[in-house]
């Protein structure tokens, strides 16, 4: 190689070529997300426009395309969710404060560390097998279904054991599924808490579980209500699972049978019952749609069903973003 | 950490102080302890109900029950190119998990293809080129897009793409036929969903090398492509290899964009544009119907689950290696 200052322009011109092109092409492939979301949702938005009144978004699921809605699956999809958090919160954020605050970093710790790495990455219709083969057939250990029932002084409680394709599977086959991102995300949120704040709490004489109740908690409290919110938004989409349990079955029912407000005052006992039953969910309803013989459900009903689903997640997905942005102003270290 | 009950105090304690007393307080912290401890273990006994559960079914069930192996042998199970479970007459059913592997890797590598280098590339953008007003708009974005429930990928690669994107050119334009359920739409729309994940995981390696080394790059007369491409990718390259496993594995865990996109039908084939049928798909298409308790249908499942948890694992397991081993340390 001649080190002349002719090769040498000659060079940095085409080096400087090389440079833009290549540039232009991470240009390309970052603004290209934008384009995909962008046409995604316009696609999506003009099939479903036609389909997407009043109607749809207060009638229960049916044969008949023009007379079908999402009500079953919307009010499905808020009991798994809302069973799913309240299951997998408090046990997330526990197994979260243990490892960030309790165990010791020995071969124990970092195996259940390791594990729960592995979990996140477990495929979510494995998991779906595992919710089929525990809820539903109760590893075939039982003939056929044994009803308890729970009196709770203003009303019963009735549930099949094994539970069968009820609300609860759902929710506890979800829960199974979104733990390792709960604890994933809170153990984050544990670990921006500065280690300040927990010597002032022990100096002053808290105990441990005072310091993590009054001091740690309530720090982490935004982070862990994002990392939260973002994965039961997860779960909300989720549709495998879901449709291994078997629930893909034409459901018209709201869980529960409620019909509205004056129902409940006069049968709050349907309340306890809506776990117990049947249900379907927004994402399972449009599996069954896009499955479907008649065109009209498999091609617009179904485009009707995404439109919700999506604003769903998009309004659960501004919740989080409006917390971290309003409690990140908030708290100075 | 240790608490501060953890530590006697200096001066020697009588027996009578609080000090040494069990207290109501002393039984609650240790009894918290306990069922945080509980909370963290049951993502043990979850590990251990999948294993469980994937193995009393495919490998050995207890005596009155028999597994997928003990009804049908391994030989058959890996050399067998037919899989045929669902139909019906004897002598009917074929138990090859080869179709379904290959249809795997099909949407895995069609994925990979579309994914893995436009997700390296806008997270080199992310990372080296963009402005911070740029990035603020791109990263919701991106988290948006990788958001979006698989099933909304299925239907816009079923309803869109096959019928907009690929029969036009491959069809009307090539003269290759082109069926409705394809491996390539649902490969498609697989590496738009693994793209993010890519972008976000390589850009935090990216962004992890030190900013000594481009300055030093730069001193030395390179350009910003000699600095990103020679100097920062190779820098990060583990961690971009780890990206990389850590998506195909989440590509070939997906299920309802291809099993709505891709197609039902287990086929030995190479070609992208005809119908297809994944593992995942397959596993999802049984459960949807009714399946007789205990037979070969249904243990089948498990078998083909097992399968599928063995190779997801594996990568993820792989994964980690790569980062924790070949982790470059800066100081």
């Amino acid at each position: 190689m001649t080190g002349t200052p002719e090769h040498y322009s000659e060079r940095l011109a085409s080096r400087h070529r090389l440079g833009l092109i290549f540039e232009w092409a991470c240009r390309l492939a970052a603004w290209g997300s934008v384009l995909i979301l962008a046409v995604l949702l316009i696609a999506l938005t003009a099939r479903a426009w036609n389909w997407l009144d009043w109607q749809f978004l207060t009638s229960p699921n049916d044969y008949d395309a023009t007379r079908a809605g999402i009500l079953g699956g919307f009010w499905g999809s808020f009991w798994l969710i809302g069973l799913t958090g309240l299951m997998t919160v408090p046990v997330g954020v526990g197994a979260a404060v243990y490892l960030e605050e309790y165990a010791k970093p020995n071969w124990l710790t970092r195996q259940i560390q390791l594990n729960i790495a592995n979990l996140a990455g477990v495929p979510s219709v494995v998991y779906g097998i595992l919710g089929y083969t525990v809820f539903i057939r109760f590893f075939g250990l039982l003939d056929r279904p044994q009803t308890y029932e729970l009196d709770l002084g203003f009303g019963a409680v009735r549930f099949n054991l094994p539970l069968g394709t009820v609300v609860m599977s759902g929710a506890l086959t979800l829960s199974l599924l979104s733990l390792p991102v709960v604890i994933i995300a809170s153990q984050e949120a544990l670990r921006a808490v500065p280690a300040s704040l927990r010597h002032a709490s022990l100096a002053l004489g808290a105990t441990k579980w005072q310091t993590i109740r009054y001091q740690i908690l309530p720090a982490a409290l935004p982070g862990i209500l994002t990392g939260v919110i973002l994965s039961l938004s997860r779960a909300l989409g989720e549709t495998a699972p879901l449709a291994v349990l078997g629930a893909a079955s034409h459901v018209d029912f709201v869980p529960g049978r409620i019909q509205g407000i004056g129902d409940l005052l006069s049968h709050p006992d349907k309340l306890l019952q809506a776990p117990f039953d049947g249900f379907t969910a927004i994402p399972l309803q449009i599996y069954t749609w896009v499955n479907d013989n008649s065109r009209d459900l498999r091609d617009y009903v179904s485009a009707a069903g995404i439109a919700v689903l999506l604003a769903v997640l998009i309004a659960m997905n501004g919740v989080a973003i409006y917390l971290r942005q309003r409690f990140q102003q908030k708290i100075r270290w | 950490m240790t608490s501060a009950s953890d530590h006697p105090p200096s001066t020697p304690v009588g027996p009578g102080s609080l000090a040494r007393q069990v207290t109501w307080q002393t039984v609650r912290e240790r009894l918290i302890r306990y069922v945080l401890f509980g909370c963290a273990a049951l993502s043990v006994v979850t590990t251990l109900a999948i294993i469980l559960v994937l193995l009393s079914e495919a490998v050995y069930g207890l005596p009155p029950h028999k597994a997928f192996f003990q009804q049908v042998s391994l030989r058959e199970f890996l050399t067998e190119t037919r899989w045929t479970p669902e139909f019906e007459g004897a002598g009917q059913q074929h138990y090859g998990i080869l179709p379904l592997a290959l249809g795997t890797l099909q949407i895995t590598v069609l994925s990979g293809l579309v994914g893995l280098p436009i997700g390296l590339l806008a997270a080199i953008y992310l990372s080296e080129y963009a402005a911070p007003r740029t990035r603020a708009i791109l990263k919701p974005v991106l988290e948006l897009l990788a958001g979006v429930p698989t099933i909304v990928y299925g239907y816009f690669a079923l309803k869109f793409i096959t019928p907009y994107v690929l029969q036009p050119f491959f069809q009307d334009l090539l003269g290759f036929g082109v069926d409705t359920f394809n491996a390539l739409s649902g490969g498609i729309v697989v590496g738009i969903m693994i793209m993010p994940m890519v972008c976000s995981l390589s850009e935090d390696v990216l962004r992890a090398v030190p900013q000594s080394l481009r300055e030093a790059g730069y001193a030395l007369g390179s350009t910003r492509f000699d600095v990103s491409a020679r100097i920062v990718v190779p820098s990060a390259l583990s961690g971009i290899l780890a990206s990389f496993i850590l998506a195909l594995s989440r590509g070939i865990g997906e299920t309802m964009a291809v099993a709505i996109a891709s197609g039902q039908q287990a086929q030995l084939t190479l070609n992208p544009l005809s119908q297809i049928q994944t593992m995942t798909a397959y596993i999802v298409n049984v459960m949807k119907g009714d399946i007789p308790p205990g037979s070969t249908l249904e243990t089948s499942i498990y078998a083909v689950a097992l399968v599928l948890f063995a190779i997801t694992l594996t990568l993820n397991i792989i994964s980690q290696m790569i980062l924790r081993r070949f982790r470059e340390v800066y100081q």
